[in-house]
């Protein structure tokens, strides 16, 4: 019982500080921890964070022109684009030298296709202009400009310099900008052209049939969750199959008994025609365009809006409506002031799944979407396997991610995420 | 109070039956009346139908066959809403979403009662329960005492003349739940409410209630003052069900008036007052109360039957000796006694002489 007070840190039996004595103590769980979650970090790192970093990267990556013209795009520093007249005779010079190695290497066609996403035309230029190129010699047939120039009379067109040297620039933010429909050009960003502007429509046609499918995935899990909820364990384990039953088809199977049932040649239409409701010639139009697509996503992701809903549902006692009633509440009071506000929680994480999976959604949009009802996705997908502009891809795909990440926020603002259970 | 005309009860159950599967009654034939301010527990083991019948009262389920009036009226087809029922829940029940005030000021916005109004009489019903500088909190802030305070003012809060308390007190520890028994009679005595209270704890149903009715199998077996049920048990499952007792059985063998003889499986004959035995020959359980057996030479009456029984354990509780005895085949015979300075302590192997009071001494039905 002794009553010293002691003078700085806390000691530990053997007068180690007490601080680090629990340090030293702590530490061995601390590293057997981690060794155990250790696999999964390193999965976690190999397969989601490095992926998307280098997507990250892609979106503004631009090293193709440097690398491959090293000495035109440094010739070309000297050139004033503004003045409207082509370079003088040592970028054409350096273009050749440079020229010849690429086509060496067979890389001249790639930087083609590269400048043809800013221009139109410059990767047949570049294949054209390459063989004839490849039997110049960069001594003996000097000057270049007017050989180039009857090769292609592009290559007398300042547009095309101005194009290779707005674009040769480490970084970019030319992807970017043409996510959001406007260009990279010699005077700063400018708008598209009316005819190339389909992105920020497509963005804002995601995103609002994104809103109208969790709208209507709520509405039509909700009655489903508390039915499941408030029946006894054994029947809705039952009916709970049928909920999950539809995760345990393909998902393409499932699209495609849309697009029978949904045609205008259709299971829908045939009935609908049949009992006389529609006239033979004016059969509904109920696939190819964004209804279509909204409804094959919904039924499709109405599972995800179900589970959260019952989880938290189930935790809802029954005596909270029976304690509202005895109060004096209707039967829609006591829903609305007590059983709603409590089943908020799942409707929150629901909407949050539901809302995120399909703003990335590909496969029905695709199939069922026609040209009015693809989303985003579709058009990232297109310029990953078609156009290979993989650049512009990721852009996309980086606005995606960040729109998300608005919008958690945002609901996090507004909500509160701690507001979200998933049971 | 036992026998009440219909027309002066405020609450009444007129020849009540509830089945919930068309087979099994879960409550037969409930006749029950309670005037106003009356605190009326309804006891029994799980499964006996008090609460199914406090249930029906509530109006969450509806009787299958009979009438329950409130006041007068018939309440069968009244939704729970429109009865005005305070209701206490076992599990208190409240709203985890809203602040203690919030939930108290919930019946009064329903009955759109006007702000300033609201916040006097949530103010008044929180002090009324000691709570009152916790109207912020929410319930899960609070401690379960906390709690079923609030519960118990929330359903007093909108001034409702009869209150449901369904096990308000289960979740509780042994010394919080004490306190709160008293708290809760102590209310609705002051407030004048009549309370139907809903236990399977019968020293709560003792030491509450003005009435107790004592439920098994679907049925009130008695419904009496507390004092009486326990003293004067009708039959032998309240004697068993309230409080402690033993049990004798045996043959009726003479009856003369208000004492008759019963002659126990071994032999030996007591005496015993007739409850539920009429005649000569009858079977019957015979109940004492450990308390009521006497063991003192000095204090028995030589002209009473004694039994002999043998001293099987000792247990000390402190303010009473407890003896677990052998009487007449029945190795569980208890007997108590007041921890006074003259009180016999008997040894384990030690045979005795028992005896008691007639009237004490209850032949109920086998």
């Amino acid at each position: 019982m002794s009553d010293e007070t002691q003078s700085g840190p806390v000691l530990a039996a053997d007068g180690t500080p007490l601080k680090q004595s629990l340090a030293r103590s702590l530490r061995n769980q601390k590293m057997r921890a981690l060794a155990l979650i250790g696999p999964l970090l390193i999965f976690v790192l190999i397969s989601f964070v490095i992926p998307i970093g280098s997507m990250l990267f892609r979106s503004v990556e631009n090293g193709m022109v440097e690398q491959t013209i090293p000495l035109t795009v440094e010739a070309l520093k000297d050139w004033d684009i503004d003045s409207g007249e082509s370079p003088n005779e040592a970028v054409y010079q350096a273009f050749v030298e440079d020229m010849i190695v690429a086509i060496e290497a067979k890389k001249h066609t790639r930087l083609g296709t590269r400048l043809n996403y800013e221009q139109t035309g410059m990767s047949s230029l570049f294949r054209k202009s390459g063989r004839k190129i490849k039997r110049l010699d960069p001594q003996a047939d000097a000057p270049f400009k007017d050989k180039l120039i009857d090769i292609d009379k592009k290559w007398g067109d300042a547009q095309t310099w101005a194009v290779i040297k707005t674009h040769s620039v480490k970084i970019t933010n030319g992807y970017f900008l043409n996510a959001i429909d406007m260009q990279r050009t010699p005077e700063g960003a400018q708008a598209q052209p009316e005819d190339k502007r389909i992105l920020i429509t497509l963005f804002k046609r995601t995103l609002f049939m994104s809103l109208v499918i969790t709208f209507s995935c709520i509405m039509l899990a909700y009655p489903v969750a508390w039915i499941l909820a408030n029946l006894p364990m054994r029947t809705a384990n039952m009916l709970m199959i049928l909920v999950l039953l539809p995760f345990w088809t393909s998902l393409l199977v499932r699209t495609s008994a849309w697009k029978v049932m949904l045609q205008q040649q259709g299971v829908i239409n045939e009935v609908l025609v049949w009992l006389g409701i529609v006239a033979d010639d004016a059969r509904l139009v109920m696939i190819n365009n964004q209804l279509g697509t909204i409804i094959a996503m919904t039924h499709i992701l109405l599972p995800f809006m179900i589970l959260p809903m019952y989880s938290v549902m189930q935790t809802i006692q029954p005596t909270y409506l029976r304690a509202a009633k005895s109060m004096g509440a209707t039967n829609w009071t006591a829903f609305w002031r007590v059983y709603f506000p409590l089943s908020v929680p799942g409707i929150g994480a629901g909407s949050i799944l539901v809302f995120i999976l399909s703003i990335g959604y590909y496969i029905t949009p695709e199939i069922v979407g026609g040209t009015k009802g693809v989303f985003i996705s579709n058009r990232i997908a297109y310029h990953i396997s078609s156009s290979l502009n993989w650049g512009l891809a990721a852009a996309l795909g980086t606005i995606l991610l960040a729109v998300v990440l608005i919008l958690y926020w945002a609901y996090d603002k507004i909500v509160g995420i701690d507001n979200v259970k998933l049971g | 109070m036992a026998d009440l005309a219909s027309e002066d009860a405020f609450v009444a159950f007129e020849r009540v039956q509830k089945s919930y599967d068309g087979e099994n009654l879960v409550v037969k034939d409930l006749n029950l009346s309670l005037p106003k301010g009356e605190f009326l527990t309804m006891l029994g083991p799980s499964g006996s139908g008090k609460t199914t019948c406090l249930m029906m009262l509530a109006g969450f389920e509806t009787a299958t066959h009979g009438e329950i009036l409130l006041g007068g009226q018939s309440i069968n087809n009244i939704p729970p809403h429109k009865r005005g029922i305070g209701m206490v829940f076992q599990n208190y029940a409240l709203f985890p979403h809203m602040t203690v005030a919030e939930n108290l000021s919930f019946p009064l916005e329903v009955r759109k009662i006007g702000k300033s109004d609201r916040e006097a009489k949530v103010k008044r019903a929180l002090d009324m329960v000691q709570m009152g500088e916790f109207g912020g909190r929410r319930p899960a802030q609070l401690s379960g005492g906390q709690q079923q305070r609030i519960a118990l003012s929330r359903a007093l809060v909108f001034e409702p003349e009869l209150v449901l308390m369904d096990e308000p007190l289960g979740a509780l520890d042994k010394q919080l739940r004490e306190h709160m028994q008293f708290e809760i009679t102590r209310l609705a005595h002051e407030l004048g409410i009549t309370t139907v209270y809903v236990t399977h704890d019968q020293t709560e149903a003792l030491t509450m209630s003005d009435r107790v009715a004592v439920f098994d199998d679907g049925r009130i077996q008695q419904l009496a003052p507390p004092d009486q049920l326990y003293e004067e048990p009708e039959n032998s499952f309240v004697a068993q069900f309230i409080g402690e007792n033993n049990t004798l059985e045996g043959t009726v063998t003479s009856m003369a008036g208000n004492t008759c003889v019963v002659t126990l499986d071994d032999g030996e004959e007591i005496d015993a007052m007739p409850v539920n035995v009429s005649q000569v020959g009858e079977r019957t359980k015979v109940s004492i109360r450990p308390e009521r057996v006497e063991f003192n030479k000095d204090r028995l009456n030589a002209d009473a039957h004694l039994v002999k029984a043998t001293v099987k354990e000792f247990i000390y509780m402190g303010d009473v000796f407890r003896f677990r005895l052998s009487v007449a085949g029945n190795d569980d015979f208890i007997v108590k006694t007041r921890n006074a300075p003259d009180a016999v302590k008997l040894k384990p192997g030690e045979t005795i002489d028992i005896g008691w009071l007639p009237q004490d001494c209850r032949a109920l039905d086998a």
